[in-house]
């Protein structure tokens, strides 16, 4: 579209000769528009900007070390809910490690997994459906049904059997692990969009006037196609990190001295029926987590929308 | 329709012998010697080792290792454990276990997500809709692992309903709270879709002529509205349930039941080869099956969908 619309511009700026002219918009400028005014999207991007914040500068937050135990102070020793952001403030864990502290720290973890996923799988899974949906053909056969195979495989179970093979495992093996096994969930959204895009009018006029396969590509069909792969990566995004904590529950995802709310959920469990704010914390903020990024989906979702406006 | 059949069936071949190299590969080239393993501590014996090596085919390079285990396939042998059991029996034992348990989520993702669904998109934007909405945003966003534990504290331990372990699988009412642990996110997800597709499907045209014409809005409803709008819905509860077969690993792990998924968790961890091929060998045939079943019952269901 947006093309489109700057040709448009000039006859536009002398049709309207009012004081404050319409700038022309693109597409992703003009769901830039529509998002601000959104409510669920500015909850949403606030969540995310303050996890993000805890991931860069966790000890903004608290000044307590999350990894220093002292076992005098363990989960028996009931939360203090009126001391704001110190130690005690939601009680200690099983070795007597700060919950609170810990439920910061363990943000950087979730956020750099999600993203960097995230990144990984729309890069690697959008590059072979742009290639499997531009050429067709036999390229798009194979591609297709490579990604077929990916699909009967569950993301994760393929995940604890790739990371069994990891004796020492931090966020780069999880990270690895779930980008080899998801790329195709982005590689099937990519391909159906391209094959859409690709017989517009202006790409054949694009072709017409000698554009080369990568221009076509990259500066036609790319941003014309990108808006439903920004959408499912918005929302699987949640989903990552959330893989990401069951795997690290199962014992099979990231190991201690990496702090991760999947962890601390698995130790909490042992001690549920005592104190079950030793779940509750960790839960909580990976739910919320989790909620951020699918309301941010959804809102981006309906912004880029054009049947919805 | 049926040239599509056949067609489809061809295409699932290359698949399938695909995801199962995958697995394959996955699981042994992975380091780790499960052989050296069943000594434990002890020294192995070099010939026993050897002896052991030669009779579950790890002497042999890895692509003959597959072969060989792909010509036992298609005889219906899926080899032994490392602890000597046939897998097939595994999988006779843990399988009909699943399946119940698959079965008693898959009947309350229907008997709950739909009429949710169809409330909230009925009257959409009044209480109700913004309650299924908010209730299944929640659902969806709490992970099934932290849902497992609220669950069975609150319902087994706190209120004493139910037990807190599953003790015998055989006995449905023991299901109820494992089954209905596995199947809240995809019972939201039911919800949503319902919503949304009758949502779109109640501006038709045909709903219009449907009201005009002076039907009673039971028929209006149940004979118009609701079979055009549960084309999508069915499509995903058909792909969801090969999915709750395999994806119980957590579900299973909280309640303590002896399904797939449990027998898969361990099995990985203790690199028992044969017993994790063999096990997603059979899911990702249940997945293929159930993708093509749902593509056939989409063409029954919507008679504007034609298969060349």
């Amino acid at each position: 579209m947006p093309d489109l619309i700057e040709k448009n511009a000039p006859a536009q700026a002398v049709a309207s000769a009012e004081p404050k002219p319409e700038k022309p918009r693109s597409l992703g400028l003009d769901a830039w528009h529509d998002l601000r005014k959104r409510p669920v999207f500015i909850i949403s991007a606030a969540l995310i900007v303050l996890l993000i914040a805890f991931a860069i500068a966790p000890s903004l937050f608290t000044s307590v070390d999350p990894r220093a135990g002292d076992l005098r102070l363990h989960y028996l020793t009931k939360p203090n809910y009126l001391h704001f952001f110190q130690a005690d403030w939601f009680g200690y864990d099983g070795q007597g490690r700060s919950i609170y502290a810990r439920m910061i720290y363990g943000a950087r973890a979730s956020v750099v997994v999600g993203i960097c996923v995230t990144a990984g799988v729309t890069v690697l899974g959008g590059l072979a459906g742009m290639i499997a949906g531009y050429y067709g053909g036999w390229v798009d056969t194979i591609i297709s049904r490579v990604t077929d195979m990916f699909f009967g495989i569950p993301l994760l179970l393929g995940a604890l059997v790739v990371l069994n093979a990891f004796t020492t495992r931090t966020v780069w093996s999880v990270v690895f692990a779930l980008v080899a096994l998801g790329w195709t969930q982005m590689t099937r959204v990519m391909r159906g969009s391209v094959i859409t895009v690709k017989q517009a009018d202006y790409v054949t006029a694009a072709r017409a006037l000698g554009a080369g396969t990568a221009r076509i590509m990259f500066k036609h069909i790319l941003p014309n196609a990108i808006a439903p792969v920004i959408v499912v990566a918005t929302i699987a995004l949640g989903g990552y990190i959330a893989t990401e904590a069951t795997l690290s529950f199962l014992g099979i995802g990231l190991q201690d001295p990496t702090i991760s709310w999947g962890i601390d959920i698995n130790s909490a469990q042992k001690v549920i029926r005592t104190a079950p704010f030793a779940l509750f914390f960790p839960a909580g903020m990976l739910s919320v987590t989790v909620l951020a990024f699918i309301m941010l989906g959804d809102a981006v979702r309906d912004a880029l929308d054009p049947k919805l406006r | 329709m049926g040239h599509y059949v056949l067609r489809r069936v061809l295409q699932m071949i290359p698949v399938f012998l695909g995801a199962t190299l995958l697995i394959f590969l996955m699981v042994y080239s992975l380091p780790g010697d499960p052989i050296a393993a069943m000594f434990g501590d002890k020294a192995a014996d070099p010939a026993t080792v050897a002896n052991l090596r030669h009779q579950y085919y790890l002497d042999q390079p890895l692509w003959k290792q597959y072969l060989h285990y792909m010509n036992n396939i298609f005889h219906l042998d899926f080899g032994t454990s490392f602890t000597g059991r046939p897998v097939s029996e595994i999988m006779a034992d843990a399988f009909p276990v699943t399946i119940r348990l698959a079965l008693v989520a898959f009947f309350f993702e229907i008997v709950i997500g739909l009429p949710l669904g169809l409330i909230a998109g009925l009257k959409r934007g009044s209480v109700a809709d913004t309650v299924v909405l908010l209730l299944t945003l929640v659902v969806i966003s709490i992970p099934v692992f932290v849902l497992g534990y609220i669950a069975q504290t609150v319902f087994a331990i706190n209120l004493g309903w139910v037990t807190a372990t599953v003790q015998d699988s055989r006995d449905i009412s023991q299901l109820i709270l494992p089954g209905l642990v596995l199947a809240s996110l995809s019972l939201a997800y039911v919800a949503r879709l319902t919503r949304t597709s009758i949502g779109e499907n109640l501006r038709a045209d045909y709903m219009r002529t449907a009201v005009a014409k002076g039907l009673p809005r039971r028929t209006v409803i149940g004979r118009h509205l609701l079979r055009n709008s549960l084309i999508p819905v069915v499509t995903f509860l058909g792909t969801d349930l090969g999915a709750l077969m395999g994806g119980a690993i957590v579900t299973e792990g909280i309640f303590n039941i002896a399904g797939v998924g449990n027998v898969l968790y361990k099995a990985i961890n203790q690199k028992e080869g044969p017993t994790v091929v063999g096990i997603v060998t059979v899911l990702v045939l249940v997945y293929l099956v159930a993708s093509l079943v749902v593509d056939l019952l989409y063409a029954v269901l919507d008679p504007r969908i034609r298969y060349a």
